[in-house]
């Protein structure tokens, strides 16, 4: 893969938030945005599986984990513009939103679609993230040093 | 004398009927939903995942719901869905330094960078069956601390510094995978670590405490232990680059093995590795072991014919749907089999009495 500029490194961004966000939230936002474009579908959201890879001792040679389920769906707006998703588990309304933002944010509307719907979505990431590692930094030993007997 | 045997359609519907009453139980219990079981049994969810070898929380909740707990047949049933989905492709291996952890312990240092996380564990609880849960009961809330914006490295990289611990070897970019080829010996190590990853939890075990017994002992120390979610990347060819397609719960342990040298390595310590789906985390320990005394050729040491060395004992008996599938086969109808059998059974002994006869 060539050196990532600029735009695709925001794209990226937003395509690996819409992939872990969760459908609920995501339906929530993408109704708060209220635009219905016109489309086409490129490819109808479809499942499949991908096979996660890791590697031996964690930096030697890469071996095959196991799968995941993943939703991925393409869609083409009326002005041309072309929108992908890939997102984790089975969910093809998931996927089908998640290439339209992809697609609006492409476009003139990337403001809006950013602040309504990638904004949201990333702060709600944010915030559980915050949360649970919290909850592990309660949990993290203090060790003292007891006096031992020898001076 | 060959007998075809049909029948018995209509006793099977109405066993199959029969097993999703029994399923449901008393209807006046409340029944079980699938979320209740992804949230509040996750730990069976996770067995699944790892062992049924798909990432999929709600499909293993459902799994264990229509297999009435019974793992193995709901692990069986992940992998028969798993078939199923077309294979978009493969991620780029998983960046286990950038866990974010809910859990990560070290046996060895005490100090380590990043701390020591306990997160939520069985460790140190007394055992004592809690009936407080068998009533229903609201939850206490889960301290909270400030958050110390710490890198957690792994404790590895530190021996690594000193050259003590040896260095792991590189490999193919896309490694072999056992679903799609059938496992061929003498396996690599990447086609070891799979069959151990999705390898039945009982059959790790068990293997791994083997060698902490002295069969191939390894001396393991746990270097380190981790918990936590990491993103799955995955290059996209109509993208031109690679994005996030998700994020999953991993366990990782890495072990630290004393090793005296061999006539091919220097003193120095080894390591095992386990990676698992899901907080899995004896699963994790017993893979790193297992992994470990299988490694003894690489490492030149000797095989001292232990059942933790012998790649083909561990390799084909560790997987349980394989095991389950050969083992239950035998309670089906072997009719004619057994036919046979007693018709050469008979005649021996005929000729076996008849001798007996003769002598006296």
């Amino acid at each position: 893969m060539e050196e990532m500029n600029d735009r695709n490194a925001a794209r990226k961004a937003w395509m690996s938030l819409l992939a872990k966000s969760d459908t609920s939230t995501l339906t929530q936002v993408w109704g708060a945005l209220g635009i219905a474009p016109d489309f086409s579908y490129l490819r109808a959201p479809e499942i499949g599986g991908v096979m996660v890879r890791g590697r031996a001792g964690a930096v030697g040679a890469a071996f095959n984990l196991g799968e995941m389920t993943v939703t991925r769906c393409s869609v083409k707006l009326a002005s041309g513009v072309v929108g992908h998703a890939y997102v984790q588990g089975r969910d093809k309304e998931q996927a089908r939103i998640a290439a339209l933002v992809d697609a609006l944010m492409q476009t003139k509307d990337a403001a809006v679609v950013q602040a309504t719907v990638i904004d949201p979505l990333a702060e709600i990431r944010r915030s559980s993230q915050a949360s649970r590692a919290a909850k592990a930094a309660a949990t993290k030993v203090d060790f003292f040093t007891m006096v031992r007997g020898e001076d | 004398m060959y007998v075809a045997v049909k029948g018995g359609e209509k006793a099977i519907d109405n066993a199959h009927a029969w097993l999703a009453e029994e399923r449901r139980g008393d209807t006046s219990i409340a029944e079980l939903s699938v979320s209740q079981i992804r949230e509040q049994l996750a730990l069976a969810v996770n067995r699944v995942m790892a062992e049924g070898s798909l990432y999929d929380p709600d499909l293993a909740a459902l799994a264990i719901k229509q297999s009435r707990g019974d793992l193995i047949e709901a692990i069986f049933l992940i992998r028969a869905y798993r078939t199923t989905l077309p294979r978009f492709g493969g991620s780029n291996p998983v960046d286990t330094e950038q866990m974010i952890c809910d859990r990560r312990v070290s046996a060895t240092f005490k100090d380590a960078p990043g701390g020591q996380v306990l997160g939520p564990t069985f460790d140190y609880t007394h055992r004592l069956l809690d009936f407080k849960l068998a009533a229903d009961g609201e939850v206490p809330q889960a301290p909270s601390a400030e958050i110390a914006q710490a890198d957690t490295p792994h404790i590895m990289s530190f021996l690594d510094r000193e050259n003590l611990i040896q260095t792991e070897p590189e490999g193919p970019e896309t490694p072999p995978d056992l679903t799609r080829s059938p496992l061929e010996l003498p396996a690599t190590r990447s086609l070891r670590l799979q069959a151990l990853t999705r390898g039945d939890e009982g059959f790790i075990l068990g293997m791994a405490y083997s060698t902490q017994r002295g069969y191939a002992r390894n001396h393991a120390f746990v270097a380190e232990l981790r918990i936590g979610a990491v993103s799955v990347e995955m290059d996209i060819p109509e993208l031109g680059f690679a994005i996030d397609i998700g994020e999953i719960t991993l366990t990782e342990c890495e072990t630290v093995n004393q090793f005296k040298g061999s006539k091919t390595e220097p003193p120095q310590f080894t390591r095992g590795y386990g990676l698992v789906f899901g907080m899995t985390e004896r699963k994790a320990i017993s893979m790193a072991l297992v992994d470990r005394a299988l490694r003894w050729k690489e490492l030149g040491e000797d095989n001292v014919g232990a059942p933790a060395q012998d790649e083909e004992f561990v390799l084909y008996h560790a997987d349980n749907i394989q095991a389950t599938g050969f083992l239950e086969h035998i309670k089906l109808p072997h009719y004619v089999d057994f036919q046979s059998e007693l018709e050469l059974i008979r005649k021996l002994r005929r000729a076996a009495m008849g001798e007996q006869e003769a002598v006296e």
